[in-house]
């Protein structure tokens, strides 16, 4: 857009050994207090292109929204170099506010006792959005995901589906060129996750729009990104593919299986194994980069099957699993570099 | 000029929004009327009981009551918002204000714009009108000036002080009551003649929390009263002068504040 | 005594939310210590007027302004205490759960309400009073006994303080906006109390009504008792007259829980 010229588009989001070191004071006895340093973003580089969708995942703690309070220009860098479409986040705060648009799904952006529209309007003129972009965007964002009957109800009286979906039409209404989502599906229902991640693809696909997610859940990232970034103790685990995250992480999936009355261990060979048994309900783990298909045709053929589920493995198994087999082949970049 | 603009903006919001419940709307500007009346209900009774507190009669005592209750009322309606600042940080909703291109102090100022607080400010017109009645002074062009020179200082000083108590909030967040001693109690200060406190108080709210520069100095130069601590006349002039400094001292203040809260995030 | 456990636990419980804000606390302190100060030096002025006004010389007047900057908010004569939370609780419908716990209501609130005064007569009656001890000259009782009957008067001020608490949150199950009620008799309080002014000092026929309401048992009474004003058969007529209050409010807040109970059961929740 306006002069991000020099912000190449293979290098719109950099970032130069960026570091976050905070001084944290522990009550150490009575009045006396001890100052040590807590790094919690510690020399990370990467950079994501004009376009990319990009999943940047860690246990809590691990300096997730640390690196994107930097990336939004909500807190300055205690080292390193940090640019967003050219622009230095935390010198130029309201110049970059133009080109990003940021979710957080703990917290809303929008007022939260005025009806949903009262918040957009305030976008447009805030924004200065042309009143014919604001328009098609809005119409857009109400069409795609399904809020036409929302605009009028007040923020505090939506469901948290709603909310979210509410939030990131927000964040759309100005054409960001990036868009920061902080866990944009806690706490949804199936349903409202399936509209965020089919609108969030979309929009990727057709504006070109630049997505950085963090989130808890890996189907999230599954669905929607092909890179995806691991940050633990405020360092950079690992950086690519996310069917490579499976291998290194060699994290299993779970098959839940509801058979019609307690039988002994479902036997299928060695391509799943039963964890748990419980009456008629049935744990079985498999390879989380195997495909559950194989599997359910097989089970429900030898076996007489009620319902089944399967359960994705979450972040902090994965991650556990990579310190399991130990650290080396996480870094692919660092071998780049 | 973004600030500004940001701020009408967001006011508006706020009083359109208000004003879609104009029963409710009106409820609260009474109650609001009624809980700053009551100080003055206060103030009555003591003159029911005496005829002059520290030298001053019931329309001198009324003059400053109502000039220091329309700078506070202007102040607290333009700024009051800001007091929600410590709570802000603590439930991480500041964060959403700095990821808008527009200053973060117009956006907290004008967050949740109470017009009910016309209360306040209708009370203090009252009581001043009274007190311009009953007063008999003998007008001078420089008296007449004095009036709003006192009102339009007076109400930038509150306001450098709303700004730099929430720029304490960003170091202690629970702290949101510590500014109120300044702002309301410095307008329950000044409602009463300087001659009934120590020298050293008033010392302190002349030369260090320079409150006195609210009221006091200009108003005893109306009222043609002599001067505590022997203290210039030419210095009820000096308000606009004081309400220019407190502004840009109340505006680094906030901009430690604000840089300390994005060096540290909390 | 498995309930009288109960409740203790809920009062030390009451008691420690509030422990934990201590930077608020600090503020809350210093606050009160600012109204203090400004507060003392017009009672000098008035006091330099009409000596012995309203039966206080000017020592006994002093020591009224920061007893009642200690004590304010443990009898939260400004409201601030549990009665936002149980009119938000009415709103929302938890209240239902409330209603079926196996514990009574209103000693539950009553209990948590007590913990909440304990803390701040604690945590925000002695800093004001020390400060203002050294800046003016008060008149601080010797006897320990009086010490005794002023925190047995301050105990049934909290409790008076409560049952109004209690009655006017409890109007959220037939007003539409409690919080507006809340803030009418927070308004009351403020007036009736003696916060700003004695009562005593109150002209004529509303005088003579400010300090029969409730509300003079908040502050005007336990402050009389602290002064020493009221020894002997006075001393039991100013328990008499708070403990008849207390009761005759909490008489009420138990019938008009009983209706709201039957209300929340008509409505199912």
């Amino acid at each position: 857009m306006i002069d991000s010229s020099h912000a190449s588009d293979e290098e719109f989001i950099r970032l130069d050994g960026v570091e976050k070191v905070f001084d944290v004071r522990r009550r150490n006895g009575f009045l006396r207090r001890e100052k040590h340093q807590v790094r919690a973003v510690d020399s990370i580089s990467f950079t994501v292109a004009r376009g990319e969708m990009v999943g940047y995942i860690g246990p809590n703690g691990a300096g997730k929204s640390t690196t994107i309070k930097m990336l939004t220009g909500i807190l300055t860098p205690s080292g390193g170099r940090l640019r967003v479409a050219g622009i230095d986040p935390s010198r130029e705060r309201t110049r970059l506010a133009q080109h990003i648009g940021v979710v957080f799904g703990q917290r809303t952006t929008l007022w939260w006792d005025l009806p949903l529209i009262d918040s957009y309007r305030l976008m447009h003129r805030m924004y200065r959005i042309p009143d014919a972009r604001y328009r098609a965007n809005l119409d857009r964002c109400v069409e795609l995901l399904e809020m036409g009957h929302l605009l009028e109800v007040p923020v505090r009286q939506l469901s948290l589906g709603q909310r979210m979906r509410g939030d990131i039409a927000a964040a759309l209404l100005h054409d960001p060129d990036v868009l920061y989502l902080d866990e944009p599906t806690i706490g949804l229902d199936v349903v409202s996750k399936a509209k965020v991640r089919e609108f969030l693809r979309e929009l990727n696909a057709e504006r070109g729009t630049t997505v950085l997610l963090t989130t808890h859940d890996l189907t999230d990232i599954e669905q929607l990104c092909r890179r995806v970034m691991v940050i633990d103790h405020g360092r950079l685990m690992y950086d690519g593919a996310l069917s490579g995250l499976h291998e290194v992480g060699e994290s299993e999936r779970l098959l839940v299986v509801d058979l019609e009355r307690e039988l002994p261990p479902v036997d299928i060979g060695p391509a799943a194994r039963v964890v748990k048994v419980e009456g008629p309900r049935q744990w079985l783990a498999f390879p989380a980069s195997e495909s559950a298909a194989p599997l359910v045709a097989r089970i429900a053929a030898e076996y007489p099957l009620v319902d089944l589920s399967v359960r994705e493995p979450d972040i902090e198994a994965v991650i556990a699993n990579m310190y399991a087999t130990g650290g080396e082949r996480l870094h692919p970049q660092a071998e780049n570099s | 000029m973004d600030g500004l603009r940001a701020y009408r903006m967001i006011a508006a919001m706020w009083i359109r929004s208000t004003m879609a419940y104009r029963a409710s709307f009106a409820m609260t500007v009474v109650t609001d009327f009624v809980v700053t009346a009551l100080d003055f209900a206060a103030i009555l009774l003591m003159f029911s009981q005496v005829d002059m507190i520290g030298g001053y009669t019931l329309p001198e005592v009324a003059l400053l009551y109502g000039t220091a209750g329309i700078a506070l009322g202007l102040a607290d309606l333009g700024l009051g918002s800001i007091e929600q600042l410590g709570q802000r940080v603590r439930d991480g909703t500041l964060d959403t204000l700095m990821v808008r291109p527009a200053p973060v102090l117009a956006q907290i100022a004008a967050d949740g714009f109470a017009l009910r607080r016309l209360g306040r400010l209708t009370q203090g017109l009252l009581i001043l009108a009274y007190a311009l009645a009953a007063l008999d002074i003998a007008w001078t062009p420089l008296k007449v000036l004095m009036i709003p020179l006192m009102l339009l200082s007076g109400t930038v000083i509150f306001a450098s002080v709303f700004v730099a108590g929430a720029a304490f909030q960003f170091f202690a967040q629970d702290a949101a009551e510590v500014q109120s001693s300044f702002t309301y109690g410095g307008n329950t200060l000044l409602r009463y003649p300087p001659t009934i406190f120590s020298k050293e108080l008033v010392r302190g709210v002349t030369f260090v929390m320079p409150l006195a520069f609210v009221n006091w100095l200009p108003a005893l130069y109306v009222l043609g009263r002599p001067y505590p601590l022997d203290l210039p006349q030419w210095l009820a002039f000096a308000p606009p002068l004081v309400a220019v400094a407190c502004c840009a001292l109340a505006g680094a203040a906030w901009r430690v504040g604000l840089r300390s809260y994005r060096s540290t995030g909390s | 005594m498995g309930q009288g456990r109960l409740y203790a636990a809920v009062a030390v419980s009451g008691f420690r939310r509030y422990a934990t804000y201590r930077m608020a606390t600090a503020a809350g302190v210093f606050t009160n210590t600012v109204f203090g100060v400004i507060l003392a030096y017009t009672y000098v002025a008035l006091w330099d007027e009409r000596p012995g006004l309203g039966g206080y010389d000017q020592a006994q007047a002093l020591t009224y302004v920061w007893l009642c900057q200690g004590l304010h908010a443990a009898v939260a004569a400004m409201g601030r205490g549990m009665e936002m939370e149980l009119i938000g609780r009415i709103r929302t419908g938890d209240i239902a759960v409330d209603l079926y716990r196996p514990a009574d209501l209103q000693t539950w609130w009553l209990a948590s309400d007590v913990g909440r005064a304990a803390f701040h007569l604690l945590g925000r009656g002695f800093v004001p009073m020390a400060f203002g001890a050294l800046l003016f000259e008060l008149a601080v009782p010797s006897d320990p006994l009086t010490w005794l009957a002023f925190l047995v008067s301050v105990a049934l001020g909290v409790v008076v303080s409560f049952a109004i608490r209690y009655l006017v949150a409890l109007s959220a199950f037939w007003l539409m906006d409690g919080a507006g009620a809340a803030q009418m008799a927070a308004l009351a309080g403020i007036f009736f109390s003696g916060l700003l002014l004695p009562l005593n000092i109150f002209p004529g026929v509303l005088g003579e009504i400010a300090r029969a309401l409730p509300w003079s048992a908040l502050l005007q009474k336990p402050a009389d008792v602290f002064l020493g004003e009221r020894t002997g058969l006075a001393l039991l007529e100013t328990y008499a007259f708070q403990g008849a209050w207390a009761v005759a409010l909490l008489a009420a807040g138990r019938l008009v829980q009983s209706a709201a109970t039957k209300r929340v059961v008509v409505q199912g929740g």
